[in-house]
């Protein structure tokens, strides 16, 4: 029977309430009094050097408040990269200055160079117009090759060759691997890119600066995924405010996907703007500075080799990536084609050598960081797409392949040779949970009738693993990570009974208003009703970093497991001096702390009110009241894990593609609320599928960019999708956080795209084209059309 | 400035406004509505969907002017009497038809639409009834099945789960 309330229940989401009745909250619907409005100027050249702004006619038009130009920056500090990255020479990363608004140059085509501030949205804009500046137009820099070819054009003028490093991993290993690969009885090479996407939350950025003369206190309203980070990077880095004068708060956020997890210029801009003129300043970004400004992900073009036996074992792995970070270092753009990736490159299989070289590259276009997956997308398809072709050019059963060199059960905890340790997975339980609920088997008899019907039927897999639960602290301060990665809760415990929990984590669409009430209720024995999760505002919250890398539960829900454990442990304390027993005689169970063996009991409600009401109470070893906190750094990442298989038919007189079946079996641990997983786990693969058929973020060589608004960038739609069968029955709990949760909002963004590639290929091949053994993607109907009629 | 006056949610309001204000302003600025959200620039998202005598209309892509005498509903006027959740809006809480909360009025209101259309819809045509809608989160599976859900019908896809 399915649970009807707490851990491991569907329960309803109680946040659904205000959205579905217009309710909810978000920066763009806060007005507040005597609220202005900024407006930027953004570049229209990809790279030009700022020779002249004059805003004097700007400045002068009625209901003009302010006008900040990059010089009104030139003081301040940078937006700082978020890890250092070492080269493979031993040099460190370069990391060009990030200022607030351009100065001097502009790197991309929206790049912000000027800022006005007015009384209305309207007067702003024309204010904008009105700025007469004169750039001189320098080349634009955009594809990668050509970047790090020519010496003489340069995103930044100080970094030559404008890599900002040229990594190996692991670098000991190299020479093993290439070894390996000489001694190889069979060698598959496949190039590929990892198209550029736009992440696209529905909800645009926004921000609301807040500046009270009166405390010299600030406030920042933003649409963020991480306000703590925030605020930290405004404080510490940017603006120089005192952390403790400047208050962040993240209200109901309309989806992320990585966009919001960074600090972005126009945070500090309206902070910056409020103070001048002691009003508050709005901004809400149009789709369009949406898709110039936010950042864009994946983006990588990259060599990959996998060195086998004829029998398709694995003998070694080797690519060479050339990954795109945009014109400006994004606070995560260097981790994420490295240690979110490189460390990846072992998937869930038993390679015994692997070498990945990547070099990340300035070009002029939009920073590029970390969009769902991370990293991790990147090194699936390339794993998953190079198997595939092997198994073709030998002849062998891309399942049976899988299988034979999947990591065993009793292999665990298992060190891969590229840095991690996997702690637990049953690799081939997903898979077999896959051809079942699939129906594989019945692959053939689907075929024919899709032939009958002239169309090309394909089914395509893919076998994955990933890091989440993002990230042990100490680890990741070794590899350069300038931040810690644990996270904070407080669990307090009202007067009556019922509890407020403030979370590090931030919840925009994952529901942990729900799931976070219902793991309370479940440990402490009262109803989901009575507690309330409070997330999204650095003045309430102890500490977080954010929601990101399939973290929320693993760290952060450990986090509000330990203050739990300590709130348990003190009321113990409590009811054993009111029982009149001892300590250890003291059980919590269902809600009521009791003397063991007897009928004496407690309720939570009664130790709670004793604690704030303490009459009867052990005062003088006790402190009175009932909350507690705690931090949780992780042990290790969690490693989520599946099989995806899809099926698709291809028209093969247009090279259209129509996903008929698509089917995910994961592994994430222990599931707290499985309507929410599967949500999570639907929307990761409708991510995944439209980076396989439909999204590719493009720019033309003038680095003008060309998909730049929903006419031209094509988000999947209800008509583009199937129905998904999706299964979490395959548990291998994680053995390091109390929860035994790993994290499921990455999964299906991760696993899917080479599922579905390899589904095209798989039906091109079957209809006899086999000379088409991969195709880029987006595998629109021209790519795919084409690549038939070649 | 021009004189408007409009019934929305079965109230009549009357307002000055622009020659240029959108309506989705008109809602959210003028009216302090803000449950009508703003998605893109483009008519494409389908964030701002509300009904403009009993028509499902891109409230961005119509003035202000425009609706002049007419009946405006949104989702601010999609719940019971009493306050609890419409039909479809629980059908949307029961099957978790969505995620962040921002595409979700323009969906509901363009689902009362379509339903109100079509009462007995099948999966692909809610499929194609929600193509003028994005939803970034959910990936349409739960929003399709919230739809099918509303109509009332024992449909399997719902049955299944």
């Amino acid at each position: 029977m399915p649970k009807d309330s707490g851990i491991g229940a569907s329960s309803k989401r109680r946040e659904d309430v205000r959205f579905l009745t217009g309710r909810g909250r978000y920066t763009a619907d806060i007005q507040l009094h005597g609220q202005t409005y900024a407006a930027f100027a953004r570049s229209t050249h990809a790279h030009a050097r700022i020779v002249s702004i004059d805003t004097s006619a700007a400045e002068a038009m009625e209901g003009v408040l302010a006008v900040f130009t990059g010089a009104d920056f030139a003081a301040v500090g940078g937006n700082p990269a978020g890890w250092l990255i070492q080269s493979r020479n031993g040099e460190a990363m370069k990391e060009p200055k990030r200022p607030v608004l351009a100065h001097g140059k502009v790197r991309h085509v929206g790049d912000a160079y000027a800022a006005v501030i007015a009384e209305t949205v309207e007067i702003a804009r024309n204010a904008v117009e009105a700025l007469e500046v004169e750039f001189e137009e320098l080349p634009a820099i955009v594809d990668m090759a050509a970047a790090v070819a020519d010496s003489t054009n340069r995103v930044h003028d100080e970094i030559a060759d404008n890599i900002c490093y040229d990594w190996g991993w692991i670098e000991d290993n190299r020479a093993a691997v290439d070894a390996a690969f000489k001694a190889a009885p069979h060698v598959t090479s496949l190039k590929l890119i990892n198209n550029r996407l736009v992440p696209n939350a529905m909800e645009p950025r926004a921000s609301i600066g807040v500046y009270d003369p009166g405390t010299e206190d600030y406030k920042l309203y933003t649409t963020s995924q991480n306000p703590h980070l925030t605020r930290l990077l405004i404080a510490a880095f940017v603006m120089g405010i005192p952390e403790h004068k400047l208050n962040v708060i993240a209200p109901d956020v309309g989806g992320g996907f990585g966009s919001k997890i960074y600090h972005y210029g126009e945070e500090a801009l309206v902070l910056a703007a409020s103070r001048r003129i002691g009003r508050p300043v709005k901004w809400v970004a149009d789709r369009s500075e949406a898709f110039l400004t936010d950042a864009h992900g994946r983006d990588h073009v990259t060599t990959i080799e996998l060195a086998t036996d004829k029998q398709g074992n694995f003998l070694a792995l080797r690519t060479e990536t050339l990954a795109n970070v945009g014109a400006y270092l994004s606070n995560f753009a260097t981790v994420t084609p490295t240690f979110l990736h490189g460390t990846l490159m072992a998937g869930p299989y038993k390679t015994p050598l692997v070498y990945v070289n990547v070099k990340t590259v300035f070009t002029n276009t939009a920073p590029v960081d970390a969009y769902r997956g991370a990293g991790r997308p990147e090194a699936t398809y390339s794993i998953e797409r190079v198997v595939d072709k092997m198994c073709r050019e030998l002849g062998l059963d891309p399942v049976a392949v899988r299988r034979q060199n999947f990591i065993q059960p009793d292999q665990f905890p298992y060190q891969t040779p590229v840095g991690l340790v996997y702690d637990t997975g049953n690799y081939g339980a997903t898979l077999d949970k896959l051809m079942t609920l699939g129906n594989v088997s019945g692959f053939e008899a689907r075929r024919a009738k899709s032939a009958a019907n002239g169309k090309l039927r394909g089914f395509g897999l893919s076998t994955w693993v990933e890091a989440c639960g993002i990230a042990p602290s100490a680890l990741v301060g070794a590899l350069g990570a300038r931040v810690g990665l644990y996270d904070a809760a407080t669990v307090r415990v009202n007067p009556t009974g019922n509890i407020s929990v403030m979370v590090g984590a931030h919840s925009h669409g994952q529901g942990h208003e729900t799931v976070f009430a219902q793991i309370v209720a479940d440990k402490l024995g009262i109803p989901e009703a009575n507690i309330d999760i409070v997330h999204g505002d650095t003045s309430k919250i102890p500490f977080g970093m954010g929601s990101y890398g399939s973290r929320s539960l693993a760290v952060c829900g450990s986090a509000m497991d330990r203050a739990l454990d300590k709130v348990i442990a003190k009321g113990k304390k409590i009811a054993a001096h009111m029982l009149e027993a001892a300590e250890g005689d003291i059980v919590f169970e269902d809600g009521k702390f009791s003397v063991t063996g007897t009928d004496k009991a407690k309720t939570f409600g009664e130790i709670a009110f004793s604690a704030y009401v303490p009459h009867n109470y052990p005062l003088e070893t006790l402190e009175p009241g009932l909350e507690e906190t705690a931090f949780y750094d992780p042990a290790n990442f969690t490693y989520p894990a599946g099989a995806y298989g899809c099926e698709v038919e291809v028209d093969p007189d247009t090279g259209r593609v129509e996903v008929v079946s698509f089917t995910c079996a994961d592994d994430f641990g222990n599931v707290m609320n499985p309507m929410i997983v599967e949500g999570q786990v639907h929307g990761g693969v409708a991510q995944g599928i439209g980076q396989a058929l439909l999204e590719g973020c493009t720019y033309d060589d003038n680095g003008q960019l060309l998909s730049g608004s929903y006419m031209d960038y094509t988000m999947p739609r209800a008509d583009d999708l199937p129905m998904y069968t999706v299964d979490h029955s395959c548990i291998t709990p994680c053995t390091h956080n109390p929860l035994g949760v790993k994290g499921c909002g990455e999964a299906g963004a991760i696993g899917s795209p080479p599922a579905v590639v390899n589904a095209v290929i798989d039906a091109l091949q079957r209809g006899g084209m086999t000379k088409i053994t991969h195709i880029d993607m987006p595998l629109t109907p021209s790519r795919v059309w084409a690549a038939i009629n070649a | 400035m021009t004189k408007v006056t409009v019934t929305v949610n079965g109230k009549s309001v009357s307002r000055d406004v622009e020659g240029r204000t959108l309506l989705s302003s008109f809602l959210r600025d003028g009216l302090g509505m803000t449950g009508t959200h703003i998605g893109c620039d483009t008519s494409q998202c389908g964030a701002c969907v509300v009904h403009v005598n009993g028509a499902a209309v891109k409230s961005c892509s119509i003035f202000a002017v425009d609706v002049a005498g007419a009946s405006v509903k949104t989702i601010e006027g999609m719940a019971n009497a009493d306050g609890s959740l419409g039909v479809i809006q629980q059908a949307f809480q029961d099957h978790h038809g969505l995620q962040c909360g921002f595409c979700t009025p323009g969906m509901v209101m363009t689902t009362a639409a379509l339903l109100a259309d079509n009462p007995k819809p099948t999966e692909a045509e809610v499929r194609h009834g929600l193509e003028g809608n994005i939803c970034r989160c959910t990936g349409y599976h739960n929003i399709v099945k919230a739809v099918l859900a509303a109509s009332g019908q024992d449909n399997p896809a719902v049955a299944a789960e």
